[in-house]
């Protein structure tokens, strides 16, 4: 076990340098010169030139890598262009928030999702089933933006039960992780569903049941827990996902999570912002699915750890 | 003109100082105390004022910082403030400031001529990084400091703790303008040099308030200077700007009472509910700006090197309805100017809207059945709907224009790449005065200097003898010759238009902001021409 | 034949079915069906205020904040969000599935190799992606497809390789492997069933997501360009004023999850007549 971990962490690292040379090469063929959008309308040629310089954006591509790369070795992400400030504090503002509701927003997903997918999956084919789908194709259809606001209107604004934003308190992550939830818990009901019917039907499911086996725990304690392996690797991709930031939800709730620095970066073509939450996204990818490979042979104990 | 007349000048500018409180009381006259609650959705990005250019940051330096000369609030009129009085010497190249004493920055320390020079020289190098060198080109040695050669401007000398002496290599009518500019901020060089690079996370200034608590993220709380300066301001005691607020949010907040000014104004969802609900009475600013919001045709470009061409698409938008599309929020426009702009002339009337004309005129050029070219606009709502509208009517007279909406920058980099963006819709990036000279419409986005590659004139034109007509009319001495000087402005900006017509304008653009009903003074505190949000002036009804 | 006749006897295959045909027809006949043209901003589509106007016996759904005929525009919108929610989700699934089974199913040096792949593909910023080619390739409908594509078959390798990492450890895959059975007829006759509801999920509910994933990648300047309509992005301009004009919003809506639903329907009804192991369960 000890071997997977560090072979896996090694190459987690491999990936990340991956992750840092192709963005640090798309970024470096954007039409849109960093230099240009800092030294602003009233600039000359020559000013451009001067701060391009001070950047050290007249160095050559491999040249700039490598001195970032450098610079990250020793915990260096470089100053935003825009901030003229370390980035590593500005991520680092708005990690906890984002841990936060990444945390939440996969609670309330998977409860959501286990919750409807088992009731679905037992009454497959009635009135329940068929409800549950429909409302799992509402969620996954909705625009993100509405549902937030929806939400926001009804249990913030009129019913007054939230705060209508900001961070800090349990009562302020109810509302955004809930947005997140209906948004995704469609996929993981829809996954367990499919999943615990295709156990069901399996021979040692049947058998357990003909042993007289209460079909309560034949479904929790035989057919959940094979269901549960799309989940696992369903979270490790939440994991990812939501911590480079959800833009919309985080925007709507005024949640100071890294969503909104990247987004921002982005449009302000902000090199050192744009790598810096690319790598702490991409480390969070890696490792949730890293955590996922791992957890499943506990699970499904059949699964051996390569 | 005399030493003694500018003296007077001078004394004329602090009349008008002193009038302000007078003009104000047509409402009511302002209280003291209270604290306030500003929404923006952005993050503020610094509030370095040598770095801060957007408009969100602009208000908060403003008001934690000061300079030799101010404006009066919600007004274009210059007066004093960190300088008492100035002196002009007779070929307009020589500025002279005596300092108000006993001006204390936030760490006690008193402000002195050297700070002036230093600060400004800040500004200036390109190790700063900042957007706003370019004003201060006329100071002698800034070209050498952009160069690199030259650490400090010899054309500041600090004469002594109180005089400062600014030498320009020529005249400039709008010099004044520029040291009233963020840019020309104070700093305290021990309070910058503590901060070691993070001065725009922890300013110290002179200004009417301090920064007291930045959470990255979530808020910024300003406090009140009780050692400010300027008597009786500022009048709230603190206001603590929330970001990461989405503006329909922020709005309802506003309703519910939990927000006093929503700074990004009303998205154009909500505008017309807004309007016209009594709920919100009383609660809207919607005035002038200093903007106008224009098409640039690339005269580099086949077709539009063509004048006829451009005076043909000029013909063809109908300006009217896309007023119509943004629910009346601007003006139709006829010229680069915006109305409010000194030089601006209400006798021309542009182009009028004529599709048949304007047929007519692109058949003369040899273009009977039209043309295709490209467009390119912000993606940010409601720009790429405007940009549909102009594109049907270009269709109306046979011209086919593929839409390319992207980001911001990359809008940016096209329209400043040599032959490339035939049109650019400026709306979203468009072109809101640095200070209310006309001058500030020409030169960056008009002139030969600025059509050159990463630069903002993307109609790329480059008219010499207008070049020529513009740098006379700014070596014209202001005050003394300033009605003579907006005169000539006005006529350089019809005549690019007549003859050349390097644009389409389409409308001037009305600023909208959202406050709170508790919050008192007139509107144009809360649209400042010059300061977007008057910090200092705004105060809390009792 | 048989097929078709057994999705025929199920009501709710048949509805799905039936909303699926409509839409074909419709996104196929759009330029006979409708009065206005999808891009004509009427002088009067528009209150005199600037208002859109609500659904009417002149304006079937109503008209967008341009003054534009929303029945006209959701029509020709179909063209482009079928294409999308079939041809480039479709995709993704295939390759995810692919991917992921490999993976699974092979381990050692290659189905790790693939494994990590997919990590540095669901790793990489597709926003900056999309900006990028945005800049370097002319927009076009089979780009943002193809960006789709590329983005999405990462989540489905994911998961179809951790199911097929449990699959080919039951006792009936070992005992077909020792009764010396070749690995493609494990994969396809024993592995591959079992995966379908997996890709049924994901190709049916993807439909509906990587609709309006369009409407993003086109905002960022690499898919359909203004005016040409797409059901993600009628939404996507509008979404603001769900409260004042909600039929810009509720009604593409609307007909999107209808699609999605519908085809979900069909591919589960599909799944059973075609699996026989199902026959006769669900």
């Amino acid at each position: 076990m000890a071997v997977f971990l560090a072979r896996r962490l090694v190459q987690a690292v491999l990936i990340l340098l991956g992750v840092a040379a192709i963005t640090f090469l798309l970024l470096y063929y954007l039409p849109a010169d960093p230099a240009v959008l800092i030294a602003g309308r009233s600039a000359t040629p020559q000013m451009v030139a001067a701060i391009r310089h001070e950047l050290g954006l007249d160095q050559p591509l491999v040249m700039q890598f490598l001195h970032y790369v450098g610079s990250l070795l020793h915990g260096d992400l470089g100053r935003s262009y825009t901030q003229k400030t370390e980035v590593l504090p500005l991520i680092l503002a708005r990690l906890p928030a984002t841990l936060v509701l990444m945390a939440a927003g996969i609670v309330v997903e998977v409860a959501l999702g286990l919750t409807f997918g088992i009731i679905a999956a037992v009454w497959r084919g009635g009135f329940v089933d068929r409800s549950i789908m429909m409302l799992s194709f509402v969620g996954v259809s909705s625009p993100q933006f509405v549902v937030a606001l929806l939400l926001l209107y009804v249990f913030a604004a009129t019913l007054g039960w939230f705060p209508m934003s900001g961070f800090g308190t349990a009562r302020h992550v109810v509302l955004p992780a809930l947005t997140l939830g209906v948004l995704g818990a469609g996929w993981y009901a829809r996954m367990v569903r499919s999943a615990m019917i295709e156990v069901l039907r399996q021979d040692y499911v049947r058998t357990a049941h003909a042993k007289g086996l209460s079909g309560r725990r034949v479904v929790l304690s035989h057919a959940l827990p094979n269901a549960l392996l799309p989940i696992i690797a369903m979270v490790g991709i939440d994991i990812g996902q939501f911590m480079s930031g959800v833009v919309v939800v985080e925007a709507v709730y005024g949640w100071p999570g890294i969503g909104q620095l990247a987004w921002q970066a982005i449009q302000q073509v902000d090199v050192p912002i744009i790598m810096g939450v690319t790598l702490v996204s991409a480390l969070a990818i890696v490792l949730g699915n890293l955590l996922a490979d791992f957890v499943a042979p506990f699970v499904d104990p059949r699964i051996r750890s390569q | 003109m005399n030493k003694f007349a500018k003296r007077i000048s001078m004394v004329a500018l602090l009349a008008t100082s002193a009038l302000v409180p007078a003009k104000l009381a047509f409402a009511d006259t302002p209280t003291n105390g209270g604290d306030i609650i500003v929404t923006y959705k952005d993050d503020i990005a610094t509030l370095d004022p040598a770095v801060g250019y957007d408009w969100q940051n602009w208000s908060m330096i403003n008001a934690l910082f000061s300079r030799l000369v101010d404006y009066t609030p919600g007004t274009t009129e210059l007066g004093p403030a960190l300088a008492d009085s100035y002196d002009v010497s007779d070929d307009g190249k020589i500025y002279t400031f005596k300092l108000h004493s006993g001006v204390k920055f936030t760490n006690g320390r008193e402000v002195t001529a050297a700070d002036v020079k230093w600060s400004i020289e800040r500004a200036v190098n390109p190790k700063t990084q900042g957007p706003g060198a370019g004003f201060f080109h006329s100071i002698v040695g800034a070209d050498k400091m952009t160069a690199g050669t030259a650490d400090t401007l010899e054309g500041i000398t600090a004469i002594d703790d109180h005089t400062v002496k600014f030498t320009l290599s020529q005249p400039d009518a709008t010099f004044l303008n520029v040291l009233a500019l963020n840019f020309a901020s104070v700093v305290p060089k021990e309070a910058v040099e503590a901060a070691n690079g993070d001065f725009g996370k922890h300013p110290v200034g002179s200004g009417a308030f301090t920064l007291k608590e930045w959470t990255i993220g979530q808020r910024l709380v300003f406090q009140k200077n009780p050692d400010y300066f300027i008597k009786d301001r500022p009048h709230v005691d603190s206001f603590t700007v929330e970001v990461g607020q989405e503006p329909l949010v922020a709005l309802l907040r506003l309703q519910k009472g939990e927000v006093d000014i929503a700074g990004d104004g009303i998205p154009p969802a909500k505008y017309l509910e807004m309007k016209k609900s009594a709920e919100f009475e009383g609660m809207i600013v919607d005035r002038q700006q200093l903007e106008t919001s224009y098409v640039t045709l690339n005269t580099q470009v086949k077709p539009f090197d063509n004048a006829k061409v451009r005076q043909a698409v000029n013909m063809a938008i109908n300006k009217d309805r896309i007023v119509r599309i943004i629910n009346g929020r601007a003006t139709p426009a006829s010229q680069v100017l915006p109305p409010l702009m000194p030089g601006y002339d209400q006798a021309y009337k542009g182009y009028a809207y004529d599709p048949e004309k304007a047929k007519a005129l692109l058949a003369e050029a040899g273009l009977k059945d039209g043309f295709s070219t490209q467009i390119y606009t912000s993606n940010t709502d409601p720009q790429p709907r405007i940009t549909q509208a102009i594109q049907q009517d270009l269709a109306a007279i046979g011209v086919k224009a593929e839409i390319k909406a992207v980001a911001n920058p990359n809008v940016i980099a096209a329209g400043g790449t040599q032959g490339q963006a035939p049109m650019v819709w400026s709306g979203g990036l468009g072109w809101i005065a640095d200070f209310p000279d006309p001058s500030d419409f020409y030169g960056p986005i008009l002139g030969c200097g600025s059509a050159v590659a990463g630069g903002w004139n993307w109609s790329w034109y480059c008219n010499k003898d207008i070049d020529a007509r513009g740098q006379a009319a700014d070596a014209m001495p202001v005050p003394a010759k300033a009605e003579e000087r907006n005169k000539a402005w006005a006529q350089i900006f019809t005549d690019i238009q007549t003859n050349d017509a390097p644009w389409i304008p389409v409308f001037n653009e009305r600023r909208v902001v959202a406050k709170s009903k508790r919050m008192g003074g007139p509107d144009e505190i809360y649209i400042d021409p010059t300061r977007v949000i008057d910090y200092e002036a705004i105060y809390v009804n009792k | 034949m048989r097929v078709l006749r057994e999705l025929v006897r199920r009501p709710s295959a048949l509805f799905g079915l039936i909303v699926v045909a409509i839409v074909l027809l419709a996104a196929l006949f759009a330029p006979w069906i409708v009065h206005f043209s999808p891009d004509n901003q009427l002088t009067d589509g528009l209150s005199l205020e600037g208002a859109p106007l609500p659904p009417s016996g002149e304006h079937l759904f109503g008209t967008d904040t341009l003054g534009r005929d929303l029945f006209s525009r959701v029509l020709f919108g179909a063209r482009t969000s079928l294409i999308i929610g079939l041809v480039a989700n479709g995709v993704a699934v295939a390759i995810g599935l692919l991917v992921g089974l490999l993976a699974g199913y092979l381990r050692g040096a290659i189905g790790n190799l693939l494994m990590r792949f997919t990590d540095l593909m669901m790793a990489f910023p597709a926003l900056l992606l999309a900006i990028a080619l945005a800049a370097l390739l002319k927009p076009s409908l089979w780009i943002v497809a193809m960006v789709i594509a590329l983005v999405n078959w990462v989540q489905v390798a994911r998961i179809v390789y951790t199911e097929t990492r449990g699959l080919v450890e039951r006792d009936f895959i070992v005992a077909e492997r020792s009764l010396g059975a070749g690995n493609g007829r494990i994969i396809f006759l024993h592995i591959l069933p079992h995966l379908m509801p997996t890709a049924i999920v994901w190709g049916t509910l993807g439909i509906a997501t990587t609709v309006l994933l369009e409407a993003t990648l086109s905002f960022l300047g690499i898919g359909v360009q203004p005016p040409q309509p797409s059901w993600g992005n009628i939404i996507f301009e509008s979404q603001s004023y769900f409260q004042d004009a909600p039929w810009l919003v509720f009604i593409p809506g609307a007909i999107i999850l209808a699609t999605a639903l519908s085809f979900n329907l069909i591919g589960d009804a599909l799944r059973d007549i075609l699996d026989p192991t199902q026959r006769g369960r669900l």
